[in-house]
């Protein structure tokens, strides 16, 4: 069937900010189905509030709203744009949801919106519980045992009906939020109420539970016309009860007979076929290990975190076909772009093994409890691609940048037989590496571990093979005989780790393998099992195989570091920079190379890039690329840590670092050197020093005096990052950061209470362009990537931005800049301080990009080629003021974290963020909360606890929600101060005192809104406990004063009406400057 | 005990792997299969006589062996050829392993080379002769011309019964239903799930030798005819096209399979020809020129009907495959025929074109 007639304006609505359980994988997804939109002709509309995203760049949609995502805001822009049809199964289950309220309330049928792709009808009868099931029923496919309850009561009976263990899963949540399993009343009733709550419909499944059962999934495609492919099944490591998303995952299916295979296929083709589905859609199946018996978990009518998984696991692009199907086009007129001879219609073979790793956040939280469970906590993940399960395993590991590169991590070193015995019931994310070290020591059989942890056998074994492999080369006393090293690398065992096995340097271990002729060769994703020829130049690497990148071009080669797996601190920002990099070299005719191993990211998309290599970034893994490719130089600096960290190795390597080189950014690092710099520069910065020893730390921290500020050097995100009060704290902080080797030293500063000015600048060697200065709400103490941003400056004099401006140009001229800078300062008591300076992309490049119009990372890549700012078309200097008034605010996951400490500090906590703009601040600010689902009032009553020196300046906050008409509830001690200064206020008992306390309080979600400023180490205090309990139960946190009084600005000046939407599009780059 | 194993190809190539399976040398044409999923099926599906296959999909054996999903008798190719095999299998329904199989059946394996190198080359230069051998002193300069020499004949004598067989609903695991209608299998290498497919939908099943007399087989007055898959050239069965030309006019609905597809053409004067290198997998569109409607089918042949070849006043195309339109099913005017090149019988391989077996069903007169 050819395209429907009389689409012409698609509107496309995103997943908005980053959370847990809603990540990248929607920007990828959303991007591709633009692309493809545009390519059929249309006019795309954008709607998104997340700031940070490729598709909400003027390049890839024609109107772009960043605004926050209601129904309200869509409706206003329907109104304007007039779209005449709605792509609503790009943006995740958020985008889904908007589409379906806009859709059941005949809004856009009143207005003309045709809604493409899957109906309406047919979302309810997927995403409802009972409408789901029925179907199921009537098709007869079958499904747990179970019921939609909507108070406790009905769950107690329905559970005590099927008996415990249940599984509990909440109507329209993200990332199974608020869901889990119950093998108790008590566990029930208090998930259940958490699930109740979270809820869009107020409804929970309560189910049998099927834990244990293998999980499967499957990527299917339907267009109009009836026609039913499966994109890729995939195979859960971790059996049902891991969410998917905290799962190690496998593609294609290894442990499932032909039978198995296709029972689960034909079952998932005829499901989607009786929804009407058109377009991807993913359902996940429960199999029972020993026998055919199967139940349908649940089926996902959209794109997803699963489906761009495929995209990538298979070389087919799901969301770009999504498109097109939406379109009207049925799949076997849909070219296979990878091959280019079949249609979208053939459906994949894969000649390899893809293996994805969830990247969990317990670095960052470690007081989070890191039980996996139906509740996803994963912030991002990484795929590896190999033609045998354990290299794609091994690869995977050392993809995630968490200091591991096998299956040894020491972590059982201290640990009796029973200990290690004893943990294998626990499900969390060191799982494998605790089989791993049982089968090292030999304590326990496969048939025990698989019972244990349902884990299927197979995977065991393969595991068992890594261990052995291990143990054979730790045997081998140095002595790496040609056999055993060819094995060790087919099995992926990197240079690095044989060589700390072998006593041996890695230099050497390299140096034996090229004797041995052992070097990685490179193989096509092609999707078709190398029967066709195929032109898209996706690889991987194993080494057993021959090379079949095709060296042919003969024009200059750069290479793009990409960022790797998505976490706290390293974003989808860095992946827009590394994509805009990309397409700014390929203008400039260069050939691009894109290394990286997210599969939920744009620049993973094999039409990105002229080459992409789907590889763990670490040195030996990029050597073995450079090798075959000898790049004419490489960028660095819009990948995050992760790809400067890979600066020093490209360098031995012999490949040129384009842009800053690799000494400055050193210089921008060491204490000492960047301290010459600044005293040359005649630049303030808090006093500080650096150290190795908890020794040096003290002493210094006392010379200093407290608090001060204690850090790694080269991290990202504040990671480990500390504000100290007292000798302990330094103690605690040395104790956990000494834990992993140390190469780059402490620093530590005197922390330095003041206003935080943040600047990105492209400096070309000579000149510097600062498209904005941004600033933060809350005070320096708070790390940058947590607070709310404005852009521009509000309460800066222009002395002191003509200081930041002139601090800006000389660091980036001291430091050679040649590309990006990003630095952070202090301005206490109207002197300006730097606090640190990142010569490279940061966070803040895509929001301040986007609001002044001036493409920051196509600029900064030209200048890294050699181009001046002047010539470029830009005045040096910092540029004009927007119109508009751009507000970045943070976006958080905690609620998906139980146990995790909430209240902001140095090191950065949030997932993501959106943005508020408007020609007004107040409305700017209103529409970032707003955006970041921050919206009250409910019930106008609120708690307020605040420690001693916040109280007397809490008191005006206190007195400005009263006057908003809130009750106000406080600890006795807040109370006190609150109502001796004329603001009356409840005081209410502390948690351990009589009822009713304040966490009774809470529990009858009266309260909108707590405002906690914690006392520092206050994890077991009741700060801890009100803070947590409030997340949980759904209610706003938040943990300083500033964003309290950002918030009461914005509230107080929200009027009724409509908020002003902005085009972003329209926005671009004024040329003049103003000052030079 | 690990033994070196070579695959010499025609054209040259050698590849140096590991022997597993039975240890022996045999000269076969190289094939390559792209299912992920179904190693027993294709090692099992007689129209691999003849033929050493190669599975592109690297890890082969993760599940085992489970008897139950072989479809015949024993297994049926010259060798195996793979990446890697698992050494333990893991599947509940498992009974054996990949490597003790192919020790039983005596099909030398070959594993540990670059099956994706060995695809790409089979891909461009076509289906081509080779030898698996565990001599490390091989002399190619003999080697070579028997490779080239070689040819597959006679196959299909070697994997059909040995006498007329009857099955009754219930029989090899299919379901019991009542009897309804009398099929007559024209055994040219049928896997097993042909039969089963018919037993399931109520029918008895009487299975012919492929030296068959079609005026017994008509004389027997089933309601319909089913011809099956099988090995080799078709062109080559000229015996049988003769007896399936007879049985075309007989009136008696016909349904026929990939090597029956192919010969019930040939027996209406149509011409077949070797493809390069064959459809072999899991995973190719098919499209219904009726409802326009696309499965994902089975595959497993060598040889194809020439489009041009065909009276479009004998017979019209019913399928054709999406990505290279050859002919994948054909319809006769004015006879109760319908044929397909794919395998809606699937195993292994997706369930899709099933239905198919509904419409023959329904050309025996029943709704299905």
């Amino acid at each position: 069937m050819p395209k429907m007639e009389g689409i012409k304006r698609v509107m496309v609505i995103g997943s908005g900010p980053i959370v847990i359980g809603q990540a990248a994988e929607f920007d990828y997804a959303g991007t591709q189905a633009c692309r493809s939109l545009k390519e059929e002709g249309m006019e795309v509309i954008l709607v998104n509030s997340n700031p940070a995203t490729i598709m909400t760049d003027k390049d890839i949609a024609d109107k772009v709203y960043i605004e926050p995502l209601t129904v309200e805001v869509l409706q206003h822009i329907i109104e304007v744009e007039k779209p005449d049809s709605l792509l609503p199964n790009m943006g995740g289950q958020a985008g889904l949801n908007l589409g379906m309220e806009l859709a059941e309330s005949g809004f856009l049928e009143s207005h003309g919106v045709k809604l493409l792709g899957t109906t309406a009808e047919t979302i309810r009868n997927a995403e409802g519980r009972q409408e789901f099931k029925d179907m199921m029923e009537r098709i007869g496919e079958p499904c747990a045992a179970s019921e939609l309850v909507e108070n406790i009561e009905d769950g107690i009976a329905f559970a005590e009906k099927i008996g415990y263990p249940v599984v509990l899963r909440p109507a329209y949540t993200l990332g199974g939020s608020g869901g889990g399993i119950a093998h108790n009343r008590q566990e029930l009733e208090e998930i259940l109420a958490n699930g109740l709550r979270l809820s869009r419909v107020g409804q929970v499944l309560v189910e049998r539970c099927i834990a244990g059962w293998k999980e499967i999934e499957y990527e299917v495609m339907r267009d109009s016309n009836g026609t039913c492919i499966t994109v890729c099944n995939m195979e859960n490591l971790d059996p049902v009860g891991v969410h998917t998303g905290d799962s190690i995952v496998v593609a294609p299916s290894q442990t499932l007979s032909d039978k198995e295979y296709q029972m689960l296929r034909t079952s998932a083709l005829r499901i989607i076929d009786e929804l009407g589905i058109t377009g991807g859609c993913n359902v996940q199946f429960a199999l029972h290990p020993t026998s055919f018996e199967y139940i349908v978990i649940e089926v996902n009518p959209r794109v997803s975190r699963s489906s761009a998984l495929a995209s990538k696991a298979t070389g087919y692009p799901i969301a770009k076909v999504s498109a097109k199907i939406a379109l009207g086009y049925t799949l076997d007129e849909i070219p296979n772009a990878v091959t280019g001879k079949t249609y979208a219609s053939f459906e994949p073979a894969l000649d390899y093994v893809v293996v994805k790793v969830p990247r969990l956040p317990f670095d960052k939280f470690i007081s989070a409890k890191r039980t996996l469970t139906t509740q996803m906590k994963a912030t991002g993940e990484v795929m590896s691609i190999c033609t045998n399960f354990e290299g794609a395993l091994m690869k995977a590991l050392r993809s995630l940048s968490q200091h591991v590169d096998c299956l040894e991590t020491g972590d059982y070193d201290g640990l009796s037989d029973e200990e290690v015995l004893e943990q294998l019931s626990v499900v969390d994310d060191r799982r494998i590496y605790l089989i791993a070290e049982i089968l090292r020591r030999g304590i326990s059989t496969y048939e025990h571990i698989h019972e244990v942890t349902m884990i299927d056998e197979w995977f065991i074994d393969k595991l068992a093979i890594l261990v052995e492999m291990e143990k054979q080369i730790k045997a081998c006393g140095g002595n790496l005989s040609k056999e055993l090293l060819t094995e060790a690398k087919r099995l992926e065992f990197p240079d690095c780790v044989i060589a700390r096995w072998t006593g041996k340097k890695e230099e050497e271990i390299k140096e034996l393998r090229y004797e041995y002729g052992l070097i990685a060769a490179f193989k096509m994703v092609d999707t078709c099992a190398a029967e066709f020829a195929s032109e898209t130049p996706y690889y991987y690497s194993c080494f057993d195989g021959t090379n079949e990148v095709v060296e042919q071009s003969d024009r200059k080669k750069i290479m793009v570091l990409g960022s790797g797996p998505i976490r706290i601190g390293q974003g989808i920002e860095f992946d827009y920079c590394s994509v805009h990099s990309v397409w700014a070299l390929a203008k400039e005719g260069y050939e691009t190379i894109i290394v990286n191993n997210n599969p939920e990211t744009v620049s993973t998309d094999f039409d990105i890039a002229d080459k992409l290599y789907f590889e763990p970034l670490t040195p030996e893994d990029v050597e073995n690329i450079v090798r075959l490719e000898n790049p004419d130089g490489a960028v660095v600096q819009f990948g995050g840590q992760t790809a400067i960290n890979l600066t020093e190795s490209l360098m031995k390597m012999g490949v040129k670092i384009l842009g800053t080189s690799a000494d400055d950014v050193d210089a921008a690092e060491d204490r000492e050197l960047f301290d010459e710099i600044l005293e040359q520069c005649c630049i303030p910065r808090a006093k500080g020093d650096t150290v190795f020893t908890t020794e040096e730390a003290l002493k210094v921290a006392n010379e200093l005096g407290y608090p001060v500020l204690i850090r790694p050097s080269y991290v990202l995100g504040g990671q480990g990052m500390q504000i100290a009060v007292s000798d302990d704290d330094i103690k605690e902080f040395m104790a956990v950061v000494t834990r992993y080797h140390q190469e780059h030293p402490i620093l530590i500063d005197k922390y330095l209470m003041g206003k935080e000015i943040e600047v990105d600048a492209v400096c070309d060697g000579e000149d510097i362009l600062i498209p904005g200065i941004m600033e933060h709400i809350e005070r320096a103490g708070i790390h940058s990537g947590d607070s709310i941003s404005v852009y521009p400056a509000q309460s800066i004099s222009e002395k002191i931005q003509n200081v930041l401006v002139d601090y800006t140009r000389k660091l980036a001229r001291s430091l050679h800049v040649i590309g990006l800078i990003n630095i952070q300062f202090i301005v206490y008591q109207d002197e300006v301080y730097v606090i640190e300076v990142n010569p490279r992309s940061s966070r803040t490049v895509p929001y301040i990009s986007k609001v002044t119009g001036i493409p920051i990372v196509d600029l900064a890549s030209r200048v890294i080629l050699g181009a001046k700012i002047r010539d470029l078309g830009y005045e040096p200097g910092l540029a004009k003021k927007s119109e508009y008034k751009a507000i970045k605010m943070p976006v958080f996951s905690f609620e998906k974290l139980r146990g995790a400490e909430i209240s902001l500090g140095p090191e950065m906590k949030s997932t993501g963020e959106c943005l508020g703009i408007s020609k007004s601040f107040d409305e700017a600010l209103y529409k970032a909360f707003k955006g970041a689902g921050i919206d009250l009032p409910k019930h106008k009553k609120m708690i307020i606890t605040l420690k001693d020196s916040d109280k007397l300046e809490g008191v005006e906050i206190a007195r400005r929600f009263k006057k908003l008409g809130y009750d106000i509830f406080a600890t006795r001690s807040t109370a006190r101060v609150f109502n001796e200064n004329g603001v009356l206020t409840i005081p209410v008992n502390r948690i351990n005192e009589e009822s009713p306390t304040l966490m009774d309080l809470l529990l009858e979600h009266q309260i909108d809104l707590v405002i906690d400023t914690p006392t520092h180490g206050d994890k077991l205090k009741d700060g801890f406990l009100i803070r947590r309990t409030a997340i949980e139960t759904g209610v706003n946190v938040l943990t300083s004063l500033d964003t309290a009084a950002a918030l009461l600005t914005s509230l107080e000046s929200s009027e009724e009406g409509k908020l002003s939407i902005v085009d972003i599009a329209t926005i671009s780059g004024e040329m003049k400057q103003e000052t030079k | 005990m690990i033994t070196k194993a070579f695959l010499i190809l025609e054209d040259g190539t050698v590849f140096e792997g590991k022997s597993f399976g039975a240890k022996k040398e045999v000269i076969s044409e190289i094939v390559f299969n792209t299912s992920m999923t179904g190693y027993l099926e294709v090692l099992t599906d007689p129209s691999y006589a003849g033929q050493a296959v190669t599975m592109t999909y690297p890890l082969i054996g993760n599940y085992g062996i489970a008897k139950a999903d072989m479809e015949s008798r024993k297994g049926w190719p010259d060798g195996f050829i793979v990446r890697e095999f698992s050494r333990m299998p893991s599947n509940f329904r498992s009974e054996d392993s990949i490597e003790h199989f192919l020790e039983e059946n005596g099909i030398p394996g070959i594993y540990g080379i670059d099956t994706r190198a060995l695809t790409k080359i089979l891909r461009e230069k076509g289906t081509m002769n080779g030898m698996i051998t565990t001599n490390e002193n091989y002399d190619l300069e003999k080697i070579l011309p028997a490779l080239k020499e070689y040819r597959v004949t006679g196959v299909v004598k070697k994997v059909t019964c040995d006498a007329i067989e009857s099955y009754k609903p219930g029989d090899i695991k299919s379901e019991t239903v009542d009897v309804k209608y009398h099929v007559a299998v024209i055994d040219v290498g049928t896997k097993k799930n042909i039969i089963r497919c018919l037993l399931n939908r109520g029918c008895e099943v009487t299975v012919y030798p492929c030296d068959f007399d079609a005026q017994t087989v008509i004389d027997s007055k089933p309601d319909g005819i089913m011809i099956t898959n099988g090995p080799g050239d078709p062109s080559e069965c000229v015996d049988i096209i003769g007896q399936i030309r007879r049985l075309a006019e007989s009136g008696i609905p016909i349904f026929a399979i990939c090597l029956g597809h192919q010969l019930m053409a040939l027996a209406h004067d149509a011409k077949t020809y070797k493809m390069k290198y064959g459809h072999r997998g899991a995973n190719h569109p098919v499209k219904n020129l009726d409802s326009g409607k696309v499965y994902i089918s089975s595959q497993n042949h060598g040889y194809v009907v020439d489009a041009d070849s065909i009276d479009s006043a004998v017979a019209k195309p019913w399928f054709i495959n999406v990505n290279d339109k050859t002919v994948e099913g054909l319809w006769y005017i004015g006879k109760p025929i319908r044929t397909v090149q794919f395998h809606p019988e699937a195993n292994a391989g997706p369930k899709d074109s099933e239905l198919l077996f509904d419409e023959f069903i329904k050309m025996m007169g029943g709704d299905a």
